[in-house]
């Protein structure tokens, strides 16, 4: 995408900084010099309406105070679901002591010298799980200097010592004279107050919010319709955009002919950009009609042209021959030379597409003074730093305000900018026209989001184990051929070394169990052109099933039980050992199953750890005659350190188990190049009633909080393919499952 | 010019009579809280009230629904049925990203009207098309039994 030299020293300096595990938090917490910072206000629906009062109390660039009492958190990062707002307002209202009902969320501007994410460095955005684990000590300080400066002002304001005054839920009082009152009424005194140089922070004994029961921020209009996502966003003269797009990657656009397209009643304007031909329209319908009347010829010289079996049946061929070594211990080879069995199997996965419920779109205005953006933004300074480039302007003249996300699940954190270059350019090809300062919403279709490309790439996996003599597993070999995120992608320097991609192999490469012999090696394709990207717990999304599957192939063959064998290769990982004790005991492991005649039950289980977080699922289905299965409880241990909201981090497990399930059934596939699921009749994600009962147990932690977004999906379809081998003796080595090779 | 009565109120729409309900309440009445999902009655995301009843409304042409009276999420609580499933929503905390969730809201009021003790059976027959990529339904299922009990 951007071969501008300072932008992509920007992202790689932010990626290894996340590589180097939360190294960023050293950065420390940084008051900017008091004097009412003029905060744009860009929360959802806000669209950078002006700040009125200007006496509020903006003690950082976290925290704004109201003189109508108005607790305001702003949020660094994108609420696509994962109840981020709630969570960050929760941190910072714990350490100011404020009441609940008071505090509202905003989204923050696209800033990263005040909103990076501690853990990618200066760069600003939301992805793996690091929402609240980045934000944790920063917005406890936040709100403890906040409190500190309410404080100040009272004993300022009483003539009492500031050590005699107490704060709680929103009220700050002097008992001793019976002194009240409300931050509203001490926000323009707390102003005055000097920033403190260092605070306290609280005892977690005394956390009054954190591990309690913060509802939801978003809840009233998420029910009411008031939300606002990009979807909704009208300006005045706005246009609305619909793409015709190639139909295979790699394809441009020959020629077109738009005469039938103009007499589209609405339709205002037709250009060529980069990606395909854009209709411009008044509406949508209007634009999505016009788009339906365009001829185009497409140039597939150089498109990709090949399908989805034909990928696989080359990685296939791949895997017979050593890839490049990710991770080596011990000799593999000897203990594979002197085992007494071996077990072998090989797995595959299909590309899947992120399928959020709001189809990817975006606005954008250009103007004098820059460009604004309306976006479930989610790579806030990739995306600042691609349109700045693209317009030739200075990063700071590109304004995002961030919206509401309807779902992402890592799509609209695209490295290439892809959606949001898509609209600057239709935006930049109608710059010279008479309203070529209109307001243009990007929509893409349904089938436009899908076929879309930015897949989980398609993956195939060899796996062997060796047992010795003594019946010990003493060789792990694990061999993944797949096409890499992160080669010629900004992150590309950083995160591949020597050729492997950190995440093609994360889950396998640091694999918890005590195994003397290992090798992980690695084939990654370059000539596949189908565009991948990272899917809802990125690499762990499929090393987590082949590790998880092979395990219980293994323990099938030392004849032991799968639990008793992944508690005895934990005992140096007493994190995922816990979570897996907790799962099995609520599931309540080892008793039996009732089947109905005809049916099959069985129960399995699997523990993985993704972004710092452990989750071990057990799950139970029924597998009927046919082969046709239902998964109908799954039962979860999750150890996110510290739970800021038990109840999201519930319902985060929740969501996770039916999103891993959906992975059960559906597959992006492609014939001859081109993508065959245009909709959700052939992408076929889960259904309510396919939803199974979900227990979820929270392991007590003092740690500091990690990711819950993710680390929920990976152990879910494991958990079920070994329960379907206990309830069958079959094993399933494929994704999405065939239940015809489950049939009595 | 096609006339409906949305949310209790007469318009006049200046649309093409092909245009789905969809788009003419979301572009041309700026009602936004129907959502665009897949155009083509599978996901539930459009879904609002046809004098009552649930339809999906991005397959639903205006010229079929002139004169009829139509509900959408922003006016669902008026009755006391879409007050009870709002608050049962927001008791649970049932939203992630929200995108599918007025479409969901308006599929339960539709059930709860008609059956104020759904099982758990009748729930996923009548939630069975909505969509939720969040895979918010264990909250769905609890939250229109929560609003079953309030109503009861």
């Amino acid at each position: 995408m951007n071969t501008h030299t300072e932008n992509s020293e920007f992202l790689n300096l932010s990626r290894r900084r996340f590589l180097q595990g939360g190294a960023g938090l050293t950065l420390g917490f940084c008051l900017p010099t008091f004097a009412a910072e003029k905060l744009p206000a860009a929360g959802p629906g806000k669209a950078g309406a002006g700040l009125a009062a200007p006496v509020n109390f903006e003690p950082n660039a976290f925290l704004r105070i109201g003189t109508d009492n108005s607790v305001t958190v702003i949020s660094k990062h994108l609420e696509m679901g994962q109840g981020t707002y709630t969570g960050l307002a929760t941190i910072l209202a714990e350490e100011l002591d404020a009441d609940w009902s008071q505090v509202r969320v905003e989204g923050a501007p696209a800033d990263a010298k005040r909103y990076n994410n501690l853990f990618w460095g200066p760069a600003q955005g939301t992805g793996g799980s690091t929402a609240m684990a980045n934000s944790w000590e920063q917005l406890r300080k936040a709100g403890a200097a906040g409190r500190a400066m309410l404080v100040a002002a009272a004993a300022r304001k009483w003539q009492v010592s500031e050590a005699d005054i107490v704060v709680s839920n929103g009220v700050v009082s002097h008992p001793a004279s019976g002194r009240k009152a409300s931050f509203g009424q001490l926000a323009a005194e707390a102003a005055k107050s000097p920033v403190p140089a260092e605070v306290k922070l609280k005892d977690p004994k005394d956390f009054r919010l954190i591990g309690k029961q913060a509802k939801r921020k978003d809840s009233a209009a998420k029910t009411n319709g008031t939300a606002k996502f990009t979807q909704d966003v009208f300006l005045p003269g706005m246009l609305v955009a619909v793409v015709a797009h190639p139909p295979l990657f790699g394809a441009k656009v020959k020629s077109f002919d738009a005469s039938k397209t103009k007499a589209v009643k609405g339709v205002v304007d037709v250009v060529q950009i980069p990606q395909g031909v854009a209709v411009l329209a008044k509406d949508t319908w209007s634009a999505k009609k016009g788009r339906d009347a365009l001829t185009v010829e497409w140039d597939e010289s150089a498109a990709f042209k090949l399908g989805s079996d034909e990928i696989l049946a080359r990685y296939k061929e791949l895997a017979k021959t050593p890839g490049l070594v990710a991770k080596q211990t011990g000799d593999s080879a000897k203990a594979f030379a002197g085992a007494a069995k071996v077990v072998r199997a090989a797995y595959d996965f299909p590309y899947l597409a992120h399928a959020a419920m709001e189809p990817l779109n975006c606005v954008i205005q250009l103007s004098a003074g820059g460009c604004e953006v309306w976006n479930g933004e989610q790579l806030h300074t990739g995306d600042q730093h691609a349109l700045a480039q693209l317009f030739g302007l200075p990063p700071e003249q590109v304004k995002i305000n961030m919206l509401y996300a309807g779902g992402s699940f890592g799509r609209r954190a695209n490295k290439d900018s892809d959606y949001v270059l898509e609209a600057a350019q239709i935006v930049k090809a109608r710059a010279g026209k008479r309203d070529g300062h209109a307001p243009v919403k990007l929509v893409w279709l349904r089938e436009d989001d899908m076929r879309g490309g930015y897949y989980r790439p398609l993956f195939h996996h060899a796996l062997e184990a060796a047992i010795d003599q003594d019946g010990k597993l003493a060789g792990w070999r694990h061999r993944l051929v797949g096409q890499s995120i992160l080669i010629g992608s900004p992150f590309e320097s950083m995160m591949v070394k020597d050729g492997i991609d950190a995440v093609s192999v994360e889950g396998a490469s640091n694999l918890p169990y005590a195994i003397p012999n290992l090798t992980v090696d690695l084939h990654t394709p370059r000539d596949i052109g189908v565009p991948v990207l990272w899917w809802r717990s990125v690499g762990s999304s499929h090393t987590a099933f082949s590790t998880e599957a092979f395990l219980d192939e293994v323990a099938a063959a030392m004849n032991k039980d799968p639990l008793a064998l992944r508690l005895e290769l934990l005992a140096a990982h007493p994190r995922h050992a816990a979570a897996l004790k907790l799962a099995a005991e609520k599931a309540g492991w080892g008793t039996p199953l009732k089947a109905a005649p005809g049916e099959r039950r069985g129960r399995g289980i699997a523990v993985h750890e993704s972004f710092n977080s452990y989750v071990a699922h057990v799950a139970e289905v029924t597998v009927k005659a046919d082969g046709s299965f239902t998964v109908d409880r799954v039962v979860s241990g999750v150890d996110c350190g510290t739970a800021i909201n038990p109840d999201n981090v519930r319902s985060q497990v929740e969501g996770g188990i039916g999103f891993a399930l959906s992975s059960l059934n559906e597959a992006i596939t492609l014939k001859a190049g081109r993508v065959e699921q245009g909709n959700f009749d052939g992408f076929t994600i889960l259904r309510i009633n396919e939803m199974p009962r979900v227990e979820v147990h929270i392991v007590p932690s003092g740690a500091a909080p990690t990711g819950i977004g993710e680390p929920g999906v990976p152990p879910v379809a494991p958990a079920v393919a070994n329960a379907i081998a206990a309830a069958t003796g079959k094993r399933l080595h494929r994704l999405p499952f065939d239940t015809r090779e489950l049939a009595a | 010019m096609i006339r409906l009565n949305v949310n209790g109120k007469a318009v006049a729409l200046d649309v093409a009579p092909d245009t789905p309900l969809l788009w003419a309440l979301r572009d041309t009445l700026q009602l936004t809280g129907t959502k665009y999902g897949c155009g083509q009655a599978l996901c539930g995301a459009c879904t609002v009230h046809l004098d009552g009843a649930p339809i999906r409304s991005c397959v639903t042409p205006v010229s079929a629904v002139a004169g009829k009276k139509i509900t959408t999420v922003e006016a669902v609580d008026s009755g006391k049925v879409g007050k009870a499933v709002q608050e049962a929503w927001r008791k649970l905390d049932v939203v992630q990203c929200g995108y599918c969730q007025s479409g969901q809201i308006m599929s339960a009021v539709a059930l709860l009207s008609e059956n104020r003790k759904p099982t758990d059976a009748d729930i996923d027959n009548a939630m069975g098309g909505n969509l939720c990529r969040c895979a918010t339904y264990v909250r769905i299922r609890a939250a229109i039994h929560e609003a079953a009990k309030a109503l009861a």
